[in-house]
Formats: structure tokens, C-alpha cells, sequence
């Protein structure tokens, strides 16, 4: 699975290996979801192991709502914990979806179409995690409907519009419903594909319902192309939009360590780094279940890894910015902040997520590391974990040491914050194979202009005429 | 027959055949035709002489929509319904307003775009006479068509058949209006 450094410069040769034909990219991806007997032993493997683990997000969460945020090790000072660390982890994964989906589109990276469908649902069900953890931080979440706008509520009061907080439902369900819309209009014609091939009566049932009555007529896929591509230029500032917003609910405070101008620029760029490592560690062994090898190469691994690296660097560049800045704005609390991560309580973790996010990446820069697939499988591993220590040190090691040491206190996570976080993984992993099993995991007609744009640098290779 | 027809189609192999079938159609005088492919192919519609410009008009109209909604309703509730001093702001802090603004813009927008698209498509439609073609499930994998419809000005089933086959197309069929099993029960 080399590639030859010549192919590099082609900006079309490695994205489709394989002798492929419109027929067979219809057939390979659509049997995956016709046919029910085709899926992996690893299918039912993580399924289950999805299952198991959502069963304690619901336990955790019943408790909860029986119990309370008392069950939590959130405390005064440290009111934000696990909730909003989960939170902002879960909603950064997301956006590499978005990124994938919209902004290579917009930049016409033919690479994109052999993924981004799958990051697209990997951005929808992300949201839904993250949509989980302020809702149950609201601390009576059956109220959560006071957030928006229906009218005044049982006080007369109205959402406040000049917090941050209010902001980021908007954005967040603006998000969620966008990416689903997104990744809706991009399924329709998918779906069509299905319903004309599906050999059973409720498959076809079910796929013409969602198809809505596809028939490919070309004044339709001219509306189409149009709406699609307006959808992409929409979701591009959006995404930027939405991670700057949940930057703000830090940034628009005036905690040390918060309240910086980095934030939204260093947030974005660290959603896409997380959401790149989260893409990669389910990428990476789904392609070698489902003999995606073809499709899914080795050239996509590589410049994946390679948007990793960048946006890693970018992020461990917000790093040195703000531990500058801490010194640089003489500041006594903003010192003291600094100083405490370094070598406070939390160090270790400080520590770990400079390795994670800072060093370990750097082994990216070599491309036998961008195509060993264990390598890079471990290096996005890092980078989850890094990302998530990152929101972690965020999050407590601003709060825990409050501007008066009579209001020190420390944040130990309890049973029930991991059950919840770790609930929501398994609610992720669920989903995702669902996906997987019932959803054509890359764009069918879009593998198929690939084929068609392949065939025809060929033909004009071989006649020599220039297009 | 005739007035059961929906028109003739035919069956290409590649989107270069139907292109060239399409451009001397339009250039034939045919007008009330169109192209069914699995994927969309470029240069066809301009072939066909379609292009709808609508659609960013009405994405347009949505976004301003969204902004003018979003700033509406956080200017109504604080500053005509319920104001309220935080920190000594002004009741009309618009800088405080220009998030929520952006996001009810791009929602308003996107759900435009996707509904605005599906109406001018005329979808969901569940029933339309070109799936009574034979072989017109492969339009949504490999094959690519072209009907010429019935309510052509120049319509005609015999010359238009043989217009159609001058191209070698893989198959040339005449597309009944009606499912055709509730043409067999008629005849049965």
C-alpha cells in the first residue's frame, strides 16, 4: 500500500484504488446495508459493547434525576466538572464532521467523499453527547425549555441574551440541526440507490419513504448541486461560529485562565484536531472490517494525519500563547493561575496533556509514521485523551484555586460522573455501528462522480487531450 | 396507447453518450425532455438549457429572515418586554445580540435551502410514470436516460423512436403514464 512520491502532486490518483466501476462502488456500499448478513463478527462486538455502556448512561442519568447534581464531585468553587468538560470534548469531535463535509467541499478536495459521510454521523451523534451534558447540569433538566424563548416563564423572566450561555443553545441547536439537514439532503439520493436495489419489500418500503421519491432527473440534481453547495458555505462559518461560542462561556468570564482572546481561534482549531483523532480511531479499523481498503485508502489516512498535525500545532501554539500571556500581563492571579497548573495539585495532568497534544503529534511529521497504521491508531488515541485532558485543565484548574484561599477546594470526579461520561462513549459507539449497519456509511453517487472523474483523466491521459 | 404515454426513453451506458443524445435533441427541436442519471453530470443541464436561479435568491430571503427574527426577538424582550440593568448595560447592548443573530441567520438559511430545494423539486413524490420504464432501477446505478416527453410540441412515438435510436442507445422503450400492473388488471 505505498504510494509513490509522484502520485503526491496528482490531486486525484490514491483516493480510489482498485479496478471500480459506477456498479461496483453501488454494490460494495449498498450490500454493507442490503445485506443484513454481510457484517463482521467486530460489527456485533462493538454494538455490544456500545449497548452495555449506554445501559449505564441510563442508570446514571436516572439516578441523577432521582438525586440530583449532589451525586456529581462538582463543589463551590469548582461549580463546572465533568459536565462541561464532556461537554466541550464532545461538541470539538463534532466539528471535524462539519469540516470534512463543508469546507473541503468548498475547497473541492475530492478526498473528502469517501469520508465524509461517516463524519457527518459522527458530528451528529457527538452533538447529541454533547447536548446531554449541560442539559443535565441545568439541575432541574425538566425545565430545560426555559432556555429558549417560548415567552416569559412562571416568573415573568425571558432567556438573558447577553450571556454566553444563552448563546451557546442557540448555537448548538442551530448546529445539530444543520449537520442533520446536511447530512440529510446528502443521504436522499443514497437512499434512492437503495430502494431500486433493496430485494426485500420493507427495505424498498423503507428506503423509497426516505428517498422521497428520488428518480435522478437532472433539473433536480441541478436544484441539487445548488442548495448543496449553499448548505456547505452556510455550515462553514457556522462551525466556527459554534466553537467560538462555547469558547466564550469561558472567555466572556473573568476568571484567570478564561479570559483570554485566544480562546475562540485556539478552540476551533482543537475541536478539529479532536474531532481528526475521533474520525481516525473509528476510520481506522472500520475500513479493515469491511474491506473499505479501495475506498478509504491510504492517502485519506495520510491527510488526515496531516490536519492533525497542523491543528495540533496550532493548538499547542494557543499553549505557549497563554502561559506568555500569564506572565506577560502581570497579573497576580493570572500568574498564579499558571503557576498552579505547572505545579499545582493538577500537574500531572498539565504534564500529560502537553505530551499528548504538544509532543507526541510531532512523531506525525514523518511520513512512515502518517502510514503505519498502528502508529497512527495510537497517535489519535493520544490525541482524544489529550484533547480531553486539555477541557479538564481548563475547567478546574482556573476554578479550583479562587481568587481568595478560604475558597480553595479541589474536584475529585465521582462513580457517577465517569458513568455518565463513559455512558455517553457507549451511547456514540451504539449509534455509530447502527449507522453502520443501517445508513450507506460513504456517499454512493459521490464515489460514483469519482469514478466517472477517474475515467475520464484516464481517457484523456491516453489521447493526450487536455480538458 | 397514446394518451397513456409518458413519453420514450432511452437507456445510455455513459454520461459522454447522453450528453451528446441530449445536445442534438435540444438542437432537434425537442424541449419537454429530461435526463435521469445516478449521479449528477455536468453539462447536462446546461444541454438542457436548466438552470433555476430561485434557489439562492430564496436562501437569500431566508437569511434576512433569520437575522431580522433573531434580532427581533432579543431587541422585543430587553428592551420593550422585561429590561433589565446588568452591570449598568444599556437595555439595547447590540453587540451582546450579534451571536444569537448570526445562528437564527444560518438556521433560517439552511432550512431554506433544504426545504426550498425539496418544494422545487416537488418532492416527496412518491409515484411518477418514468419508474414504469423498464430497466429504470439501474438509473439510480449505472445507467443513464433520456425521455423525450409526450407533451412535446414535435412528439411523435414513431419518430421520436427512431430520432432516439440513432444513437445506439443500449434500449429505446415507450414509458406508459400508468403503473403497468394496473394496466395488465384493465386488460385481464
Amino acid at each position: 500500500m505505498a504510494i509513490k512520491p509522484d502520485n503526491l502532486l496528482d490531486p486525484s490518483a490514491g483516493m480510489l484504488t482498485g479496478e471500480h466501476t459506477y456498479e461496483t462502488v453501488t454494490h460494495q456500499i449498498g450490500s454493507i446495508v442490503l445485506n443484513q448478513k454481510s457484517h463482521p463478527r467486530q460489527w456485533f462486538m462493538m454494538a455490544l459493547i456500545g449497548f452495555a455502556l449506554l445501559n449505564v448512561l441510563i442508570v446514571a442519568v436516572l439516578w441523577l434525576l432521582f438525586k440530583g447534581v449532589g451525586i456529581w464531585g462538582i463543589n463551590i468553587p469548582v461549580g463546572w466538572g465533568f459536565a462541561i468538560i464532556n461537554f466541550v470534548w464532545w461538541i470539538g469531535i463534532g466539528h471535524a464532521g462539519t469540516l470534512i463535509s463543508a469546507i473541503l467541499l468548498l475547497m473541492r478536495q475530492q478526498w473528502r467523499t469517501s469520508i465524509n459521510r461517516f463524519a457527518e454521523a459522527m458530528t451528529i451523534f457527538a452533538v447529541m453527547c454533547a447536548g446531554i451534558f449541560p442539559l443535565l447540569h441545568l439541575g432541574r433538566p425538566w425545565v430545560f425549555y426555559w432556555l429558549m424563548p417560548l415567552g416569559p416563564n412562571i416568573l415573568g423572566l425571558w432567556p438573558q441574551f447577553k450571556s454566553p450561555l444563552v448563546w451557546d443553545v442557540f448555537a448548538v441547536s442551530t448546529y445539530f440541526t444543520v449537520s442533520a439537514l446536511f447530512w440529510y439532503v446528502g443521504l436522499i439520493p443514497d437512499f434512492a440507490s437503495l430502494r431500486d436495489r433493496a430485494k426485500g419489500k420493507i427495505p424498498r418500503i423503507i428506503n423509497g419513504m426516505l428517498a422521497l421519491g428520488w428518480r435522478g432527473s437532472t433539473r433536480h440534481w441541478q436544484r441539487y448541486e445548488t442548495a448543496y453547495l449553499i448548505l456547505a458555505g452556510l455550515s462553514t462559518p457556522l462551525v466556527i461560529s459554534v466553537h467560538s461560542i462555547v469558547s466564550f462561556d469561558f472567555a466572556v468570564s473573568l476568571i484567570p485562565g478564561w479570559h483570554t482572546t485566544i480562546f475562540p481561534p485556539y478552540f476551533v482549531a482543537g475541536a478539529i484536531y479532536a474531532g481528526f483523532a475521533m474520525v481516525l480511531t473509528l476510520m481506522i479499523p472500520i475500513r479493515s472490517w469491511y474491506n473499505l481498503k479501495d475506498m478509504i485508502t491510504m492517502k485519506h489516512l495520510d491527510w488526515m494525519a496531516k490536519f492533525m498535525l497542523t491543528t495540533g500545532l496550532i493548538v499547542f501554539y494557543g499553549y505557549l500563547t497563554e502561559t506568555f500571556f500569564s506572565w506577560y500581563d502581570a497579573d497576580k492571579y493570572e500568574g498564579f493561575m499558571m503557576h498552579n497548573r505547572m505545579f499545582g495539585p493538577y500537574a500531572p495532568l498539565y504534564w500529560t496533556l502537553l505530551l499528548c497534544n504538544g509532543l507526541i503529534p510531532q512523531f506525525l511529521w514523518s511520513p512512515k509514521v502518517r502510514r503505519s497504521i498502528p502508529a497512527l491508531f495510537a497517535i489519535a488515541m493520544v490525541v482524544n485523551v489529550g484533547m480531553w485532558l486539555e477541557r479538564f485543565i481548563i475547567v478546574v484548574t482556573s476554578l479550583h484555586r479562587d481568587f481568595v484561599p478560604s475558597s480553595w477546594g479541589m474536584y475529585v470526579p465521582t462513580m457517577w460522573d465517569w458513568g455518565t461520561y463513559i455512558g455517553t462513549i457507549g451511547f456514540f459507539l451504539f449509534m455509530m455501528f447502527m449507522f453502520i449497519r443501517f445508513v450507506p456509511m460513504i456517499s454512493i453517487f459521490e464515489m460514483r462522480e469519482l469514478v466517472h472523474r477517474k475515467n475520464s483523466n484516464e481517457n484523456s491521459e491516453s489521447t493526450g487531450d487536455v480538458r | 396507447m397514446n394518451g397513456t404515454s409518458h413519453g420514450i426513453i432511452a437507456e445510455f451506458d455513459t454520461p459522454e453518450d447522453i450528453v451528446k443524445a441530449a445536445r442534438q435533441a435540444w438542437d432537434k427541436g425537442y424541449r419537454r425532455m429530461d435526463a435521469y442519471t445516478p449521479f449528477p453530470v455536468h453539462g447536462l443541464d446546461e444541454v438542457l438549457h436548466f438552470h433555476d436561479w430561485r434557489i439562492p435568491w430564496m436562501i437569500f430571503f431566508g437569511a434576512i429572515m433569520g437575522a431580522l427574527a433573531g434580532y427581533g426577538l432579543q431587541y422585543y424582550i430587553s428592551v420593550i418586554d422585561y429590561p433589565m440593568l446588568v452591570g449598568g448595560k444599556p437595555a439595547h447592548s447590540w453587540p451582546t445580540y450579534v451571536p444569537v443573530t448570526f445562528e437564527l441567520t444560518i438556521l433560517f438559511s439552511a432550512l431554506t435551502a433544504v426545504f426550498g430545494m425539496l418544494m422545487l423539486n416537488g418532492l416527496p413524490m412518491p409515484y411518477h410514470p418514468v419508474f414504469n420504464a423498464p430497466g429504470f432501477e439501474r438509473a439510480s446505478s449505472d445507467r443513464f436516460f433520456l425521455c423525450i416527453e409526450a407533451t412535446d410540441l414535435l412528439y411523435d412515438v414513431a419518430s421520436v423512436q427512431k430520432f432516439l435510436s440513432g444513437f445506439n442507445p443500449l434500449s429505446v422503450n415507450v414509458v406508459s403514464e400508468d403503473p403497468q400492473g394496473v394496466n395488465k388488471k384493465e386488460t385481464a
